[in-house]
């Protein structure tokens, strides 16, 4: 159910209607000026294929937080077209390593269809410290309500100071009900309660937020897992999608954030945030190609309307802009 | 899970056997999997090419020594370009002549400003000082409840203003009277959290411009996610172009992250790295040193790696009993000395083993000691010490002034030389057995000290 959030809809707000390739175009050209040399559209000027040519290319991707080994793999395809003769200029090149880049996205999209499902349907939020997971449930409430749909809020982070009044605070603003417990509580129990509450007031949707964790603390880890096997146990199936909001300035550590949360939360999909930035969120094209995890959404701002349904090709296109 | 570097590096100079000099041929490899190594812990690609060609200009033409292989010496080159890149510990503060010091708090979304406030309060608070926290985050919701809760949990005073709407006039504002009220309150130190804001944001920008020069602050302190990539150098330097950081925190450094971003912004900004972030509580905080953070960018876990392959060169049961001896009563003798010796020597450098020690309580005076050491004279000791009768060597007292002038004869050195070594010895003696504290021997046993 969770593709039709931003369709079907009569009247989008015109920021939503900007693809996710002009905003951040937007958010970047504002200071381009001021930036340190930014890396430009490398290959688009030279028609003949050099060595340098695929070093720039080498590093427009490390640049944008692909990492050394997938660059390298998809680079080294690259090459042995190069040598083959495949590919004839600069510009076809790009091309060819645009669609490399996309087909890894897409491969991963592929493998986890989204399903349709029962209401109430259930969102587990996870994710490290700061990563913007209250701020992306507040987005999320926002455009669910905007269709219609019935909304609770789980508060299930007790840990960090003022949390649950933050999710309050989304909760009046998008008229999503908030389920919550006292600062220290216990997570699964206010996690209880608001599946209780949505299987009698028969809610469309339950988001859970969860505390940040850094995913190399096993004891978090495990309230997490905890907290999977109580929605299961309440409403079996769920919970239906797990998403894993990722800061997008996030480096390679990306990718042991997306196995572990998998290994304990069972992610089913991310939210890329903070693309309002300079920063490129190409590990997740690492993630894609290692997990076959996918892309849900990005987050480009921190207003209730800045969540954007992920568009692989336009997130190509940005990592070369 | 990952290949150690020293092991890539091991494989990267198999060719290279025994004594030999490091060349920009050999290297070749070897500075690939350094880059690899530091691109995939989060360092810029820029700043990589810089170091990496900084560490060839330093390591060609050296000497491999005879104890470390061309890996090691190498990593060694490695460790001490990115050390001296990162700067020495750093963890002091300016303080205003006329208080209150004030440490403004910039960064973006989600670094860890609000709870870095807290722990700065907290590490105020444990040096006597009476800080003062305000939050001019008037945009993200629940904010400054935030930092309530957290002003009360580390037990600082608290300016929460009143009237507050979501404006720069109302953070201008918050801000004066804040400082107006820890001069009132008799606060010496208050803490500016802000709101998060993107480096291109200009508006928000010009309001954190705006900040700083009504406030003033003695410190403007970079907030960054040790787990950020490429983009820590547009951001850090932004920051610092618009806003002349004084220095950074960099936090979540408790997680998994090799923390290249480090580098990164300590190459753009030029500010010295002044603490760690290390949890969620209050007192998750340390005073940054560059070597922990060098061993964890390289993966080596800890530079005690290396220490580690220099200690199993070390004959560790002699060193135990040297350091036993050295503690004891009797005191260690000139045999036992040049025994010493000798296992330095094995080892290569002993600065480079002093140098990994940190620099606290008696490994300090050690360090000292050992940098005025150099190979060369290592072996005129030795000389001297071998040129001694093995009575000698046990009752130095006895070297009179005739035996003094045949010992130097002996090892072909001087009198003056056999004086100073004797010194030494003597200073040496007494300052292990000024030592021996309990417990001292069984560390110094464990660290396999070569006995400078
Ligand atoms: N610029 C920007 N900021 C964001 C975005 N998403 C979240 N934030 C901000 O990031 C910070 C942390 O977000 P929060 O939702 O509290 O993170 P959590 O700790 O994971 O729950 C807040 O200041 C948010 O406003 C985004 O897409 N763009
Ligand atoms: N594990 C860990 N979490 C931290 C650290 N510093 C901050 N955090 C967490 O990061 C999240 C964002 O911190 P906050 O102070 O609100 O960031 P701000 O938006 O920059 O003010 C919170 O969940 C904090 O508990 C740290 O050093 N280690
Ligand atoms: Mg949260
Ligand atoms: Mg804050």
């Amino acid at each position: 159910m969770m593709f039709k959030l931003f369709g079907g809809k009569k009247e989008e707000p015109a920021e939503q209607k900007q693809s996710l390739f002009e905003r951040m175009k937007q958010a970047v050209t504002r200071t381009r000026e001021n930036l340190a040399e930014r890396i430009e559209d490398v290959i688009s000027f030279r028609k003949e294929i050099d060595a340098s040519t695929l070093d720039e290319l080498e590093a427009t991707l490390i640049a944008a937080d692909l990492g050394t080994t997938t660059t390298n793999e998809v680079l080294a395809a690259m090459r042995e077209k190069v040598d083959r003769k495949l590919i004839g200029d600069g510009d076809e090149l790009k091309r060819v390593l645009k669609q490399e880049l996309l087909a890894i996205l897409q491969r991963a999209e592929e493998a986890r269809p989204r399903i349709e499902v029962e209401p109430p349907e259930v969102i587990l939020v996870v994710g490290v410290n700061g990563a913007g997971k209250t701020t992306t449930i507040g987005k999320l409430a926002h455009a669910l309500r905007a269709q219609g749909k019935t909304v609770l809020l789980a508060a299930a982070d007790t840990f960090r100071a003022a949390a649950i009044e933050q999710l309050e605070i989304w909760g009046q603003r998008t008229g999503a009900e908030v389920i919550k417990t006292k600062p220290g509580g216990d997570p699964s129990a206010v996690l209880y309660d608001a599946l209780q509450a949505a299987k009698s007031r028969k809610a469309d949707y339950v988001i859970v937020d969860t505390a940040g964790r850094l995913h190399n603390k096993t004891h978090l880890m495990a309230e997490l897992e905890k907290m999977h096997r109580t929605a299961e146990r309440i409403l079996p199936g769920a919970p239906h999608e797990t998403l894993l909001v990722m800061d997008g300035t996030t480096g390679q550590n990306g990718l042991q954030q997306a196995k572990v949360f998998t290994e304990a939360a069972g992610v089913t999909g991310i939210v890329l945030t903070k693309l309002d930035g300079t920063a490129k969120g190409g590990v997740v094209v690492a993630i894609s190609r290692e997990m076959n995890l996918p892309v849900r959404y990005v987050g480009v701002g921190e207003k209730q309307g800045d969540l954007i349904p992920f568009n692989a090709s336009d997130f190509v296109d940005s990592l070369f802009q | 899970m990952f290949e150690n570097l020293t092991d890539k590096l091991q494989r990267a100079f198999k060719n290279l056997r025994g004594q030999g000099t490091l060349t920009a041929e050999n290297m070749d490899e070897a500075l690939k999997e350094i880059r690899l190594a530091l691109l995939e812990a989060d360092v810029n690609f820029k700043v990589v090419r810089d170091l990496v060609d900084h560490i060839r200009e330093k390591a060609t033409g050296t000497q491999v020594l005879t104890a470390l292989s061309p890996a090691e010496m190498v990593i060694k080159v490695v460790r001490d370009e990115l050390v001296e890149t990162l700067g020495k510990d750093t963890a002091k503060f300016k303080f205003a002549s006329q208080p209150p010091t004030v440490v403004l708090m910039a960064g973006l979304q989600g670094s860890g400003k609000t709870t870095t406030s807290g722990k700065l309060a907290g590490w105020f608070k444990k040096g006597g000082h009476r800080p003062m926290l305000v939050s001019v985050d008037v945009y993200r919701p629940a904010a400054r409840e935030q930092l309530k809760v957290v002003a009360k949990a580390v037990g600082a005073h608290l300016y929460e203003g009143e009237n507050v709407e979501s404006n720069t006039e109302s953070v201008v504002r918050l801000a004066k009277e804040a400082r107006r009220e820890a001069v009132i309150n008799g606060c010496d130190v208050l803490i500016v959290d802000t709101a998060g804001r993107l480096h291109i944001d200009e508006q928000l920008m010009e309001e954190m411009q705006s900040l700083r020069s009504l406030l003033n602050p003695q410190e403007v302190l970079f907030v960054a996610d040790a787990m950020t990539g490429q983009d820590a150098v547009n951001s850090a330097k932004e920051f610092h172009d618009k806003l002349t950081l004084t220095g950074v925190v960099l936090t979540k450094m408790d997680g998994d992250a090799r923390g290249g971003a480090a580098l990164s912004i300590r190459a753009v900004t030029g500010q010295p790295i002044k603490f760690l972030g290390i949890g969620e509580k209050y007192d998750a905080i340390e005073p940054f040193h560059p070597d922990r953070v060098v061993g964890r960018i390289l993966g080596m876990g800890d530079i005690l790696s290396l220490i580690e392959k220099a200690e199993e060169k070390l004959d560790k049961k002699k060193s135990e009993e040297f350091a036993k001896k050295a503690l004891s009563g009797d005191g260690f003798s000139l045999e036992d000395f040049r025994e010493q010796l000798r296992q330095v020597k094995k080892l290569g450098s002993l600065q480079s083993i002093m140098g990994m020690l940190p620099k606290i309580g008696p490994f300090a005076q050690m360090q000292q000691a050992s940098s005025k050491v150099d190979e060369k004279q290592l072996t005129r000791v030795e000389a001297i010490i071998n040129s001694m009768t093995a009575y000698e060597r046990e009752h130095h007292e006895a070297i009179n002034g005739s035996r003094r002038k045949r010992i130097a004869r002996g090892s072909g050195t001087s009198v003056p030389e056999v004086n100073n070594l004797l010194r030494q010895y003597a200073q040496m003696r007494k300052m292990f057995k000024s030592m021996s504290k309990p417990g001292f021997a069984r560390r110094l046993g464990g660290m396999k000290m070569p006995g400078m």
